[in-house]
C-alpha cells in the first residue's frame, strides 16, 4: 500500500483563474471591435486600438487564452481522477502553467503593434511561437507521464481527446509557423501562396478540429456523464466517433478554398470530407446528450448541466451548419460574409464557451473545495444572459451574412450588378449594433461567472497557505469504464 | 462481447500505442493535401513575367500585413460569374506566388483587392488611406494617419530581401544593394500605396516588362 497522496489541485485552480480573467479579457475586446465596426470612430486612429491591429488579440484571447488555460486546467483535473492518480512532474507542470500564460501575454501585447506574422489563428511572431512550442511539449509530457503512473489499467475515452488535441495542436503548430526570421520582429514562413494558402488552413480548420473540439469533447466525455451522474450512454459509440473524427476532420481543411486558385481536386477532396465528418460530430453529441436518458430532470436543479446540454446542441448545430457550408454552392454565398462570423461564433459561444462554462462550474467547488459554487441564482443569470447573447448573435451576424451574400450576387435583369459593393455595408450597418450589443450581454453573464467564484473561492483562498488535500482513492478492482452500453 | 472489442482493448490499455496510431491517423489528412502542392510548387517555374516584389511594394506589402488588412479584404477572386463581373478575371496560382504569407483573406467587410492596382489615383489611394470617409460617407474602414509620418528603414528592406532569396525568390545582389536606395524619403504611406497599385497589375503573367500604373 503506497502512502496516502493527493491530487495536485492548485494547478487546476492556477488554471480556472486564468480561464476567468482571459475569459472576460478575450470577449471585452470583442464587444470594443464590435464597437468599432458598428461605429469606425472607436478607432481613435490609435495604431494599436485600430480594428485590424486589435482583431488578432480578440481570436488569440478567446481561443488560445480562455479556452487553452480551460482545456489545459481541465485536462490536469480529468487525467489525475480517471488514473487515479497525482499529476507527473509537478515542477514542469507549474512551468506549462507560467509558460503559457507567459506566452500568451506575450503574444497579446505584441499582435497590436504590428509585430504579426498575419497568419489567421497563428499571428504571434517566431520567437513566440518556439516558446508556445516549448510550453507545448511541456504539457504533452506532463499530460503522458500521468498517463504513464496511472492506476486504472484502461485509459479513459476522455484522455484520448485530450491526448489527440495534445499531439496534433503540436503538429499543427509546428508545420504552419516554420519561418525564417528578418529580424527579432519579423519573419517569412518557408510556404508562399498556393501552399500557403493549403497549409494555413489545413492548420485554421484543425486548430478547430483539435483545438475547439477534440480537446472540449474530452471535457464533455468526462463532465458530462459526472453531471448526469450516469455512465456514458455508449462508450463503444465514442470509439468509433473518436477514430472517425481524428481521421476525417484533418482532410476537411480546403474547404476554406472553395473556387480559389487551389487546385480543384484539393477542393473536392476537402468538401467530401466535410460531409462526411457530420457523422463523428453527430455522434459525439448525440451520444453527451443521450447520457442525459433518465436524468433530464436534473436540468431543472443543475445549471451546470443546462450549460452542458445546451452546449451539445450548439454543437450539434454548428456542425451541420459547418458541413452544409462546405458544399460550395452554399459556400458560394456564405464565403466572405459575416455568415462565417456567424458560425464561428455559433461554435465558439455556443458550443466551446458552453461546455466550458458548465464544465468550470462542475469543476470549481471540488477543486475549491466547497459543496456548490457560492451563488446558484447567479449561474442561472449567467445561463440565460449567455444563451440570449448567443442566440441574439448569431441572429444578427446570419442575417447579415445572407443579406451579403445575396446582394453580392443580384443582378439586374440586363445582366449588370443590382448593388455597388458599399449598399451591403449600408444594408448589415444596424445588425453590427445588434452584435455589438448582443456582445456585451455575453460579457455581463462571464462578469457574473467571475464575481460567483471568486466567492466560491473565499475559503480556498483563506487557506491559500494551506492548499486542500484531496486524497485520492484506491481503485476499485474491475473498475473500467464498460465496454457495452448500459442496457 | 464480441472478438473484435478484443484486440481494440489493447490499444486503449497502451498509451503509447494509442498515441502512435493518433499521430497516423491525424497525419494522413496533410500528407494528402499538402505535399502534392508543395512538390508541385517547386517543379514548376513562375510564369513568365512574374518578378518578386520590388524594394518599396515589398515594404508596402510588410504594412498590409503589418495591418492586418487581410482581417477585412480579400485577394482572390472566386471563379464565379458575380465575382468577376465586380473585381475582374479569377485570381490564379501564379499571381500570389511570391506572397509570403499569402493574403487571400476570409473575409469581406470591404471589397476584394487582387486587381485594385490602377483603378483609383495615388492621390485617392493617399487620401482614402487617412480619412476613409473623406470620399465613402457610409465606410466602416478604420483611418491609418500613423503611415503618412513614418519613414522606411533601407537596411531593413535590404535584410528582407537577403532573407527572402534565402526562401528561394529570385533577388539579384542588385536589388540587394538598390533596397536602401529605392526607399529613401519615403513614407510608410507611399509604400503601402505603390504596393496596392501594383495589385493586379505587376504581378500579371502577361503584363511582362509592364510598369505598374502611375
Amino acid at each position: 500500500m503506497r502512502p496516502q497522496e493527493t491530487y495536485n489541485d492548485q494547478i487546476v485552480r492556477l488554471f480556472l483563474l486564468a480561464a476567468a480573467v482571459w475569459g472576460i479579457v478575450g470577449m471585452a475586446i470583442g464587444v470594443y471591435i464590435a464597437a468599432e465596426m458598428a461605429w469606425p470612430w472607436f478607432n481613435l486612429g490609435v495604431p494599436w486600438l485600430t480594428f485590424s491591429r486589435l482583431r488578432p488579440d480578440h481570436t488569440f484571447g478567446v481561443i488560445f487564452a480562455f479556452g487553452g488555460s480551460a482545456l489545459m486546467g481541465t485536462c490536469y483535473y480529468v487525467v489525475q481522477r480517471t488514473g487515479h492518480t497525482r499529476l507527473a512532474f509537478t515542477a514542469l507542470a507549474n512551468c506549462t502553467f507560467w509558460g503559457w500564460q507567459l506566452g500568451c501575454i506575450l503574444a497579446m501585447l505584441t499582435m497590436p503593434f504590428g509585430i504579426t506574422q498575419s497568419k489567421e489563428y497563428a499571428e504571434p511572431e517566431w520567437f513566440i511561437d518556439i516558446a508556445v512550442a516549448v510550453v507545448w511539449v511541456s504539457f504533452g509530457i506532463v499530460f503522458f507521464g500521468t498517463i504513464a503512473r496511472r492506476r486504472i489499467r484502461h485509459i479513459y475515452v476522455a484522455n484520448w481527446y485530450y491526448g489527440a488535441f495534445i499531439i496534433a495542436v503540436g503538429l499543427l503548430h509546428i508545420v504552419n509557423n516554420i519561418a525564417l526570421p528578418v529580424s527579432l520582429t519579423k519573419s517569412y514562413p518557408v510556404y508562399s501562396g498556393a501552399v500557403d494558402a493549403m497549409v494555413q488552413w489545413w492548420y485554421g480548420h484543425n486548430a478547430v478540429a483539435f483545438f475547439l473540439t477534440a480537446g472540449f469533447l474530452g471535457m464533455m466525455y468526462y463532465f458530462v456523464p459526472r453531471q448526469a451522474q450516469q455512465p456514458l450512454w455508449s462508450y463503444r459509440f465514442s470509439i468509433v466517433n473518436f477514430w472517425a473524427l481524428i481521421s476525417v476532420y484533418m482532410w476537411a481543411g480546403p474547404h476554406h478554398l472553395l473556387y480559389t486558385a487551389l487546385p480543384d481536386w484539393v477542393q473536392s477532396v476537402g468538401m467530401a470530407f466535410s460531409l462526411i465528418l457530420l457523422m463523428p460530430s453527430w455522434g459525439s453529441a448525440a451520444n453527451g446528450l443521450l447520457t442525459f436518458n433518465g436524468s433530464w430532470h436534473r436540468l431543472r436543479e443543475d445549471p451546470a448541466a443546462k450549460f452542458m446540454v445546451l452546449s451539445l446542441v450548439f454543437y450539434a448545430a454548428s456542425t451541420l451548419e459547418g458541413s452544409l457550408m462546405a458544399i460550395k454552392t452554399v459556400n458560394s454565398l456564405s464565403h466572405y460574409t459575416e455568415w462565417t462570423i456567424a458560425h464561428v461564433h455559433n461554435g465558439a459561444l455556443g458550443w466551446v464557451a458552453m461546455i466550458t462554462i458548465g464544465s468550470l462550474y462542475a469543476m470549481a467547488p471540488r477543486a475549491l473545495g466547497q459543496p456548490a459554487m457560492y451563488s446558484r441564482n447567479a449561474m442561472e443569470l449567467h445561463f440565460w444572459l449567455h444563451t440570449f447573447g448567443v442566440l441574439l448573435y448569431i441572429f444578427s451576424m446570419w442575417t447579415a451574412g445572407v443579406t451579403q451574400g445575396l446582394m453580392w450576387r443580384a443582378t439586374s435583369p440586363d445582366g449588370s450588378l443590382a448593388y455597388p459593393f458599399i449598399d451591403s455595408l449600408i444594408a448589415i450597418k444596424w445588425l453590427y449594433i445588434v452584435r455589438w450589443f448582443s456582445g456585451v450581454v455575453i460579457l455581463s453573464g462571464m462578469v457574473v461567472m467571475a464575481w460567483n467564484l471568486w466567492h466560491t473561492a473565499a475559503a480556498a483562498r483563506a487557506r491559500l497557505v494551506k492548499p486542500i488535500p484531496v486524497p485520492i482513492p484506491e481503485p476499485e478492482p474491475h473498475q473500467v469504464p464498460t465496454p457495452l452500453p448500459a442496457y | 462481447m464480441a472478438g473484435g472489442y478484443k484486440y481494440f482493448e489493447a490499444v486503449e490499455k497502451n498509451a503509447m500505442l494509442l498515441g502512435v496510431l493518433t499521430l497516423v491517423m491525424v497525419s494522413l489528412g496533410g500528407l494528402a493535401e499538402i505535399t502534392p502542392l508543395f512538390v508541385q510548387a517547386h517543379a514548376v517555374t513562375p510564369a513568365p513575367g512574374v518578378k518578386p516584389y520590388d524594394a518599396l511594394r515589398l515594404a508596402g506589402k510588410d504594412i498590409y500585413v503589418r495591418e492586418g488588412c487581410y482581417l477585412c479584404h480579400s485577394q482572390q477572386i472566386r471563379a464565379l460569374r458575380f465575382e468577376t463581373q465586380r473585381y475582374g478575371p479569377p485570381s490564379t496560382a501564379a499571381e500570389s506566388v511570391y506572397d509570403r504569407p499569402f493574403q487571400w483573406g476570409s473575409k469581406r467587410t470591404g471589397p476584394d483587392l487582387s486587381r485594385i492596382g490602377g483603378k483609383y489615383s495615388d492621390e485617392w489611394q493617399h487620401m482614402h488611406l487617412l480619412d476613409p470617409r473623406k470620399f465613402v460617407s457610409d465606410s466602416n474602414m478604420p483611418a491609418y494617419p500613423w503611415l503618412e509620418h513614418a519613414t522606411l528603414d533601407g537596411e531593413d528592406i535590404a535584410a528582407r530581401i537577403r532573407t527572402l532569396r534565402t526562401l528561394g525568390d529570385p533577388y539579384t545582389d542588385a536589388d540587394i544593394a538598390g533596397a536602401a536606395k529605392a526607399v529613401a524619403d519615403k513614407t510608410e504611406l507611399d509604400a503601402l500605396v505603390a504596393y496596392l497599385q501594383g495589385l493586379g497589375v505587376a504581378n500579371e503573367p502577361q503584363s511582362a516588362g509592364k510598369e505598374p500604373a502611375k
